[in-house]
C-alpha cells in the first residue's frame, strides 16, 4: 500500500450528524407532498367543470366526527412515542392501540361515505369529473392511511411481543412522522374538498 | 493489509463457479456493485436507444425512403426518447452517484443499502416492462405493439380510442415503476450525504460532486413525483373510466402537458447537474488548480434547482396561454441562464492560469464547455416566446435539446468514464483509443447536430417519417445521417476500449491522476468496506493535505 492511505490522525472535534431515518422520512414526505399537490391542483382545476351531476354541493356531507378522530390520533401517537422514550411501555402500547383505533375509525368513515355516494347518489369514479377527482384524491389519502395503519399494526404486534423498548424510540418516531404527515394532508384535502370545492 | 485482502478475494474469485458470482451480483447491496450494475444496465439501453436513433436517421436519409413504416417510425421515436431519458441518462448518473458519493464523503456504504438494491431492481423492472411491450403490447384488441405516443404521451393520444391495446400501459407502468426507483435512490443519496459524512467533512468541505448530487436528489423528490401522479391519473383514465384528460367529459388535454412538463423541464436539470458535478471534479485535477469559486458553484446550483422548477411552460408557448404566462415563462427561462453562466465562468476560471493536461477526460470536458454554451444559447433563443412560436415542433428544437443531451450530458459522461474507470476497474483506459473515440465523436456530433438546426429553420417539422424532395432539406438530412454513423462508430470504439482495457490495460494504482478527493486514497477497485479506518478530513482537498503536509489547504480555508 502506498503511503497516502495512512489517514491523518488529528482528533476531530465532536462529530454528530442527523439520524438517517428522520432525514429519509422527511425526504419521503417531501416527495409525497409533491404527489398530493398535483392531485389537489387537478381537483381545484376541475371544480365546477363537470358536464353532468351530481355536484359536490348536492352530495357531500362534511365528515366532522371522523376528521376529529384522525386529527386526535396525531396527539395520541405523539404521546405514545414520548412515553416509549421514557420507558413506559404499557402506556405506550395503550396510546399506540388508541391511535390505530382512531385511524381505523377514520377509514371506516371514508368507506361509509363512499358507500353512500355510490349506492344513494350513483357517483362513481367514471360518472363525471367530480367523481374522478374526488375518488382519486380522497382515495390516495385513504391509501396512505391504510399503509400507515399496516405499519402501526406491525409495531403493535412487536410491542405486544415485548420487542419495542426505549432503544427503538428513534425508529418509532420516524413512523410517527409519517402518521403526522398523513394527518396534515387530511387538513389540506378536507379544506379543498369540503370547504373550497363546494 | 488491504492488498492482502484483495489478493485473497481474487484468488477466491477465480476458483468459484460462475453461478455463485452471478448470485453475488444479483443479491448484492454494496453501493459499488450496484453503481456498476446501474452503469452496465444503462450502457445496454444506450446501445438499444442508439440503434433506434440510427433506424430513424436511415429512414430520413433521403426523401420518400421506405426503410420502415410510418407506424414503426412512431414507435421508434417514442422508444428512443423514453429509453434515453429514463433508462440511460437517469440510471447511468445514479450509477456514478452511487459509486462515488460514499467514497468521496468517506463512508462505507449508502445510508440504506437494501433500499439501494431495491431501487436498482425497480429501475431494471421498468426497463424490462418497456421493452416487453414489443411482445405483450398487442393486448386483446390485437392492435399496436410498442408505445407510439411520443415520450411526452400527450392526451388524447393515450386515450383508449387512439391507443387501443396495452402498449401505452406498458409505457405508463414502466415510467411509473422506474420513477419509484429514482425516488428511492434520491432519498438514499440525500440521507447518505447528510448523515454519513466522515469526521471533519462539513457541508462546506464536501466535494462539489456530493453537493451537486444532493441538489439533484432534492429535485428528483419534487419533480419526478408529479410525473408519477400524472401516470396514476392516466391509469385511472384508462382502466377505471376516469376523465382527467378526457376532453369529451370536460377534462383538459392541456393539464396533462402542464403535469408532464412540470416534471419534464426540471428533469433536464436533474440530468445536467450531475454532469456539472463531473466537470467540477475533473477540470480542477487536469488544470492542477483547486476549483474556482466553490461557494458560488454551490449557490448557483441551488439557484438552478429553484429556478428550473418555474420554467416548464416554455415547452407549451404554442398552446395559447395568456400573455402574462408567456411573459413569466420567458423571463424565468432566461433567468436560469444566469447561474448556468456563472458555472461556466467558474470552470473557465479554474482552467485560467492552470497547468492544463490534455488527457481524454479533460478533452471531453473542454468539448462540453463549448457545446453546452451553444446549447444554452439556442435555449435562450427558444425561451423567447415569439421565436418559439416560429420554430416549435421543428428540427431546430430537436437539434437544441440533443445539443444539451449529447453535447452536454453524453460528453460529460464520457469524460467521467475515462476519469473514474481506473478506480472502478483497476485498469487505465487506453489513451490512443480514447483520443480516437473523442475525435470521432466530436466530428460525428457536430456533423449531426450543428446541421440539424438548419432544416429546422427551413421548416422541417419534428416526428415526420418522410418528406418531399426539393425543399432544401435533402443534402442536410443525408449529412446528418452520416454524422449519426460516425457517432455510432465512436461509441463502438469506446465499448471496445472498455473491454480491451479491462483485460489488457495497465494497472491503475490508487491515484493515477494525482487527484485530491477521498476515492483516490483507497485501492482500485476499492475493497468492499471502502475504508479500513474511516478517514478524517480538514479541508476540501484531503489528499492534497496528505501529500503536502508542509502546505495543507486546511491552513487557508
Amino acid at each position: 500500500m502506498s503511503a497516502i492511505t495512512t489517514s491523518i490522525t488529528q482528533a476531530p472535534e465532536a462529530w454528530s450528524l442527523p439520524y438517517r431515518g428522520k432525514v429519509a422520512m422527511a425526504c419521503l414526505i417531501i416527495a409525497e407532498s409533491s404527489i398530493f399537490t398535483i392531485f389537489v391542483v387537478a381537483y381545484l382545476f376541475y371544480v365546477g367543470k363537470s358536464l353532468t351531476g351530481p355536484t359536490p354541493r348536492d352530495v357531500l356531507e362534511t365528515p366532522i366526527f371522523y376528521t376529529i378522530c384522525l386529527l386526535s390520533s396525531s396527539l395520541t401517537i405523539h404521546f405514545a412515542s414520548r412515553f416509549l422514550e421514557r420507558g413506559n411501555r404499557a402506556v405506550f402500547l395503550g396510546l399506540w392501540f388508541l391511535t390505530i383505533v382512531l385511524g381505523s375509525l377514520f377509514l371506516f368513515g371514508t368507506g361509509q361515505e363512499w358507500h353512500r355516494l355510490i349506492y344513494e347518489h350513483g357517483l362513481t369514479i367514471s360518472t363525471n369529473l367530480f367523481g374522478t377527482t374526488y375518488y382519486s384524491l380522497v382515495g390516495l389519502h385513504a391509501t396512505h392511511v391504510t399503509v400507515g395503519l399496516l405499519m402501526l399494526g406491525i409495531v403493535l404486534l412487536f410491542g405486544l411481543a415485548g420487542l419495542v423498548g426505549p432503544e427503538q424510540s428513534a425508529r418509532v418516531d420516524v413512523l410517527a412522522m409519517y402518521w403526522h404527515f398523513v394527518d396534515a394532508v387530511w387538513v389540506v384535502v378536507f379544506t379543498v374538498v369540503y370547504v373550497l370545492g363546494r | 493489509m488491504l492488498s492482502d485482502a484483495m489478493a485473497i478475494q481474487t484468488a477466491e474469485a477465480t476458483g468459484r463457479p460462475w453461478v455463485e458470482t452471478l448470485h453475488e451480483w444479483v443479491t448484492t447491496v454494496d453501493h459499488k456493485r450496484l453503481g456498476i450494475l446501474y452503469i452496465l444496465f444503462a450502457l445496454v439501453f444506450l446501445v438499444i436507444g442508439g440503434i433506434e436513433a440510427v433506424i430513424m436517421r436511415i429512414q430520413l436519409m433521403w426523401p420518400h425512403n421506405n426503410f420502415v413504416s410510418p407506424q414503426f417510425f412512431n414507435r421508434m421515436f417514442t422508444m428512443h426518447g423514453t429509453t434515453m431519458i429514463f433508462f440511460v441518462a437517469m440510471p447511468i448518473l445514479f450509477g456514478f452517484a452511487n459509486y462515488l458519493v460514499p467514497l468521496m464523503i468517506g463512508a462505507r456504504d449508502m445510508a440504506f443499502p437494501r433500499l439501494n438494491a431495491f431501487s436498482f431492481w425497480l429501475t431494471a423492472l421498468g426497463g424490462f416492462l418497456l421493452y416487453f411491450s414489443f411482445v405483450g403490447g398487442s393486448g386483446l384488441y390485437g392492435a399496436g405493439n410498442a408505445p407510439d405516443v411520443g415520450w411526452w404521451a400527450y392526451a388524447p393520444l393515450t386515450s383508449r380510442a387512439f391507443s387501443p391495446g396495452h402498449s401505452s400501459d406498458y409505457w405508463t407502468i414502466a415510467v411509473l415503476v422506474s420513477g419509484f426507483g429514482s425516488i428511492g435512490t434520491a432519498i438514499n443519496l440525500i440521507a447518505t450525504i447528510l448523515c454519513m459524512r466522515c469526521p471533519g467533512m462539513t457541508l462546506g468541505r464536501m466535494p462539489l460532486l456530493a453537493w451537486l448530487n444532493l441538489v439533484m436528489s432534492a429535485m428528483v423528490l419534487i419533480t419526478i413525483t408529479p410525473l408519477s401522479a400524472a401516470q396514476i391519473m392516466l391509469l385511472v383514465d384508462r382502466y377505471l373510466g376516469g376523465h382527467f384528460f378526457d376532453t369529451q367529459a370536460g377534462g383538459s388535454a392541456a393539464i396533462w402537458m402542464h403535469f408532464f412538463w412540470i416534471f419534464g423541464h426540471p428533469e433536464v436539470y436533474i440530468l445536467i447537474i450531475p454532469c456539472f458535478a463531473f466537470m467540477s471534479e475533473i477540470i480542477p485535477v487536469f488544470s492542477r488548480k483547486p476549483i474556482f469559486g466553490y461557494p458560488v458553484m454551490v449557490g448557483a446550483t441551488v439557484c438552478i434547482g429553484f429556478v428550473s422548477m418555474s420554467v416548464w411552460a416554455h415547452h407549451m408557448f404554442s398552446i395559447g396561454m395568456s400573455s402574462y404566462s408567456n411573459a413569466f415563462f420567458t423571463l424565468t427561462s432566461m433567468v436560469v441562464g444566469v447561474p448556468t453562466g456563472i458555472k461556466i465562468f467558474n470552470w473557465l476560471g479554474t482552467m485560467w492560469g492552470g497547468k492544463l493536461i490534455f488527457r481524454t477526460p479533460m478533452l471531453f470536458c473542454i468539448a462540453f464547455l463549448f457545446q453546452f454554451l451553444i446549447a444554452g444559447l439556442t435555449g435562450i433563443m427558444l425561451a423567447v416566446s415569439p421565436f418559439d412560436w416560429q420554430l416549435t415542433g421543428s428540427y431546430f428544437v430537436v437539434a437544441h435539446f440533443h445539443y444539451v443531451i449529447v453535447g452536454g450530458i453524453i460528453f460529460a459522461l464520457f469524460g467521467a468514464f475515462y476519469y473514474w474507470y481506473p478506480k472502478m476497474a483497476g485498469k487505465m483506459l487506453n489513451e490512443p483509443l480514447g483520443k480516437l473515440h473523442f475525435w470521432l465523436f466530436v466530428i460525428g456530433f457536430h456533423l449531426t447536430f450543428d446541421l440539424m438546426h438548419v432544416p429546422g429553420i427551413l421548416g422541417m417539422p419534428r416526428r415526420i417519417y418522410t418528406y418531399e424532395p426539393g425543399r432544401g432539406w435533402d443534402t442536410l438530412n443525408l449529412l446528418v445521417t452520416i454524422g449519426t454513423f460516425i457517432q455510432g462508430i465512436a461509441v463502438l470504439v469506446f465499448v471496445a476500449n472498455l473491454i480491451y482495457s479491462y483485460f489488457q490495460g495497465p494497472r491503475a494504482g490508487n491515484d493515477p491522476w494525482d487527484a485530491w478527493t477521498l476515492e483516490w486514497s483507497v485501492s482500485s477497485p476499492p475493497p468492499e468496506y471502502n475504508f479500513a479506518t474511516i478517514p478524517a478530513v480538514a479541508s476540501r482537498r484531503p489528499l492534497w493535505d496528505r501529500k503536502h503536509p508542509e502546505d495543507p489547504d486546511s491552513r487557508y480555508e
